[in-house]
């Protein structure tokens, strides 16, 4: 069905032969067919969320083209009152959520976009090689680092019966969270900011040290404005990666709304409650509206910052 | 029953708490902020001799000193403990490391980590390689390549949630909540297994979910990596009268089998590294257990800090490799260009 177009006359471009073969009709119904299954699925959460109890415990969501009875109580009763016979609503783990990932974006952000460009424009004996260790411990698994920070920031560090740090009581604050997160998502930030900072023209930062400039004063006024894309696609990616996070989470904060995330207070509740579907899915779509308007409005950079960031640990 | 004014002195109470928390949250970055302006001013005036250590100090300090604490220490304390017992008062020798290796219950979790390192990667990239080859001469196409790659931003235990209600089950006859039974019950199949407990069924209903969330990814990479490949490799092989499904894997595959290989072995590291879908939908019950959750139950469930280290360092070995293989490729890619 397809050979015949090809040998009609003038050839097509040729990348655009390949991609004739598969623009059959068969190829377009397939494509619709995907798509449509990829969307339904969280279409069917969000009808579901906007139903009365009754309706969700009796018909599927599929009934709401027939009778398109929508409320909003349910987020309501989600957010400020519980309702899964537990008091308390995600209210306060929706705030965690963001009272964890602003900071756990920005941290990162400031210390990798310092450590690489002292790495590529101050140079010094070792250098290279730093750079490579740090490239490095991107194959380290955040489970290998799990257990061993946990103790140290409940127990704090000793050795040989010295003390090397102390235990301070962290328990209840987003500290052990921020850090974990802006640890382990130097290595990952180090390498991507330097090699956009590495590609910074010679020419200028060499005028700039002929002028006397220092290098904060350098890494302000000359790095930071000129890196802005590269930051802006890795904020995207980090803040993304720590909201969605469930490990670190888990791990660092406990499962107390002082402290816990979005990810895990539903984790908990889809483990420990059954039947009432129109509060849990409500709670998913509050948990996953935040990342969709961030992918839907910033898309380019999203993708930019997934594709180079997509083997971070 | 509860009040309508209760309620809304709940909702207070919630939006104060907000505002504190959020303000702490924001005193933090500018503390942090504040704190760096001014060691960069105080560090700024050491000039001469003085001046290039200062700045190396300042600059590349905190964030080596981060990692020495947060990645390169843990890394040879969890080898350490995973030669030393629950809580690491003997040294064990490799026992953990043979219990991992001849327990039942962890072959399980072994077999079933390897069976969703083999399907869910393969199935994503493959979807995702005949969905990029599809979707472009299509109209819309931005459109559909959207809506396949937004599951990519909505966090695995979203994801899980979602499809948790996709396979709800209830007893034949009554009315079907979850999408799944509905469908099958419209196609005839009256009494369907009960999906999610259905071992190994419920495996492969995992690892959809996982597919459905990576077949974008692989869709926008192989994707790209087939509008770059130059017009003339194509004309060359289509001159030499390939055409169709030959022109496709004679050419197009061989040209962008580095991508796909990177793209394979991403998908497999997010596989082998994922626990959320697992821990959501099933806790692990009813044979689904895998290597990620297992590392996970060991060290804060059951607090065997030994057998925990044990399965994270077979995690690490696992995955090293993987990444190894990939960041190589990663850097290859950056000196060529």
């Amino acid at each position: 069905m397809t050979s015949q177009t090809s040998t009609v006359s003038v050839p097509l471009p040729a990348a655009k032969a390949v991609r004739k073969s598969f623009s059959s009709p068969l190829a377009s119904v397939f494509v619709v067919v995907v798509t449509v299954l990829w969307t339904i699925p969280t279409f069917g959460l969000l009808a579901t969320s906007l139903r009365r109890q009754q309706d969700v415990a009796d018909s599927g969501w599929w009934n709401v083209f027939t009778h398109p009875e929508l409320v909003l109580s349910n987020y309501h009763t989600v957010l400020f009152e519980g309702g899964f016979g537990v008091s308390g609503g995600l209210m306060p783990y929706l705030v965690n959520s963001l009272a964890i990932s602003v900071p756990a974006t920005v941290f990162p952000l400031v210390l990798a976009s310092m450590a690489a460009y002292a790495l590529a424009w101050v140079r010094f004996r070792g250098s290279d090689t730093l750079f490579f260790v740090i490239f490095a411990l991107q194959v380290v698994p955040l489970q290998m680092a799990l257990i061993p920070l946990l103790q140290l920031f409940s127990g704090g560090a000793h050795l040989g019966g010295v003390t090397i740090v102390p235990s301070f009581d962290l328990s209840g604050t987003y500290l052990p969270v921020w850090l974990a997160h802006t640890m382990f998502a130097l290595p990952l930030a180090i390498f991507l900011l330097h090699n956009f900072i590495s590609q910074l023209p010679r020419d200028l930062m060499e005028a700039a040290v002929v002028d006397g400039a220092s290098h904060f004063r350098i890494f302000r006024s000359i790095v930071l404005p000129l890196c802005a894309p590269a930051l802006a696609s890795f904020a995207i990616f980090q803040f993304l990666w720590v909201w969605n996070d469930l490990l670190v989470a888990l791990t660092f904060a406990g499962g107390t709304p002082d402290v816990a995330p979005m990810t895990v207070r539903l984790a908990q509740l889809s483990g420990s409650f059954g039947g009432r579907w129109e509060l849990l899915t409500a709670g998913a779509f509050l948990s996953i509206i935040i990342p969709l308007i961030v992918f839907f409005s910033l898309q380019r950079y999203f993708v930019r910052g997934l594709l180079a960031g997509s083997v971070k640990g | 029953m509860r009040m309508l004014l209760a309620g809304t002195q709940l909702a207070d109470s919630a939006w104060n708490d907000a505002a504190i928390k959020l303000g702490n949250s924001l005193g933090a970055i500018a503390g942090f902020l504040g704190i760096l302006l001014v060691v960069f001013f105080v560090a700024g005036r050491a000039t001469g001799r003085l001046g290039r250590p200062t700045a190396i100090a300042v600059l590349l300090g905190p964030a080596v000193l981060l990692l020495l604490v947060g990645l390169v220490a843990p890394l040879i304390r969890t080898l350490y403990l995973s030669f030393r017992n629950d809580d690491s008062t003997r040294f064990l020798g490799g026992r953990n490391y043979g219990w991992a290796l001849t327990t039942d219950s962890i072959h399980q979790v072994l077999l079933n980590t390897l069976l969703w390192l083999l399907v869910a990667p393969l199935a994503a990239t493959g979807l995702g390689l005949a969905l990029a080859l599809a979707v472009e001469r299509m109209k819309w196409q931005a459109l559909y390549k959207s809506l396949v790659f937004m599951p990519m931003a909505v966090s695995l235990v979203g994801a899980s949630i979602i499809w948790k209600f996709v396979y709800e089950s209830r007893e034949a006859g009554q009315p079907q909540i979850g999408l799944l039974s509905e469908l099958v019950g419209r196609l005839g199949w009256k009494h369907p297994p009960n999906w999610i407990l259905d071992h190994p069924l419920n495996d492969f209903l995992l690892m959809a979910v996982m597919v459905w969330v990576q077949t974008g990814f692989a869709m926008v990479v192989l994707s790209a990596a087939i509008k770059a490949i130059p017009d003339e490799v194509t004309e060359a092989a289509r001159l030499d009268g390939a055409s169709g499904l030959r022109l496709f894997w004679y050419v197009t595959v061989p040209m962008i089998r580095t991508t796909l290989v990177v793209v394979l072995t991403t998908v497999m590291i997010v596989t082998l590294k994922a626990f959320d879908i697992v821990r959501t939908m099933t806790g692990g019950n009813f044979g689904t257990q895998v290597l990620a959750n297992e590392m996970y139950s060991q060290s804060f469930v059951q607090f065997n800090v030994g057998r925990g280290s044990a399965l994270a360092v077979i995690l690490f070995l696992a995955v090293l490799p993987l990444v190894a293989y990939n960041i190589v490729q990663l850097r290859k890619e950056r000196t060529t260009r």
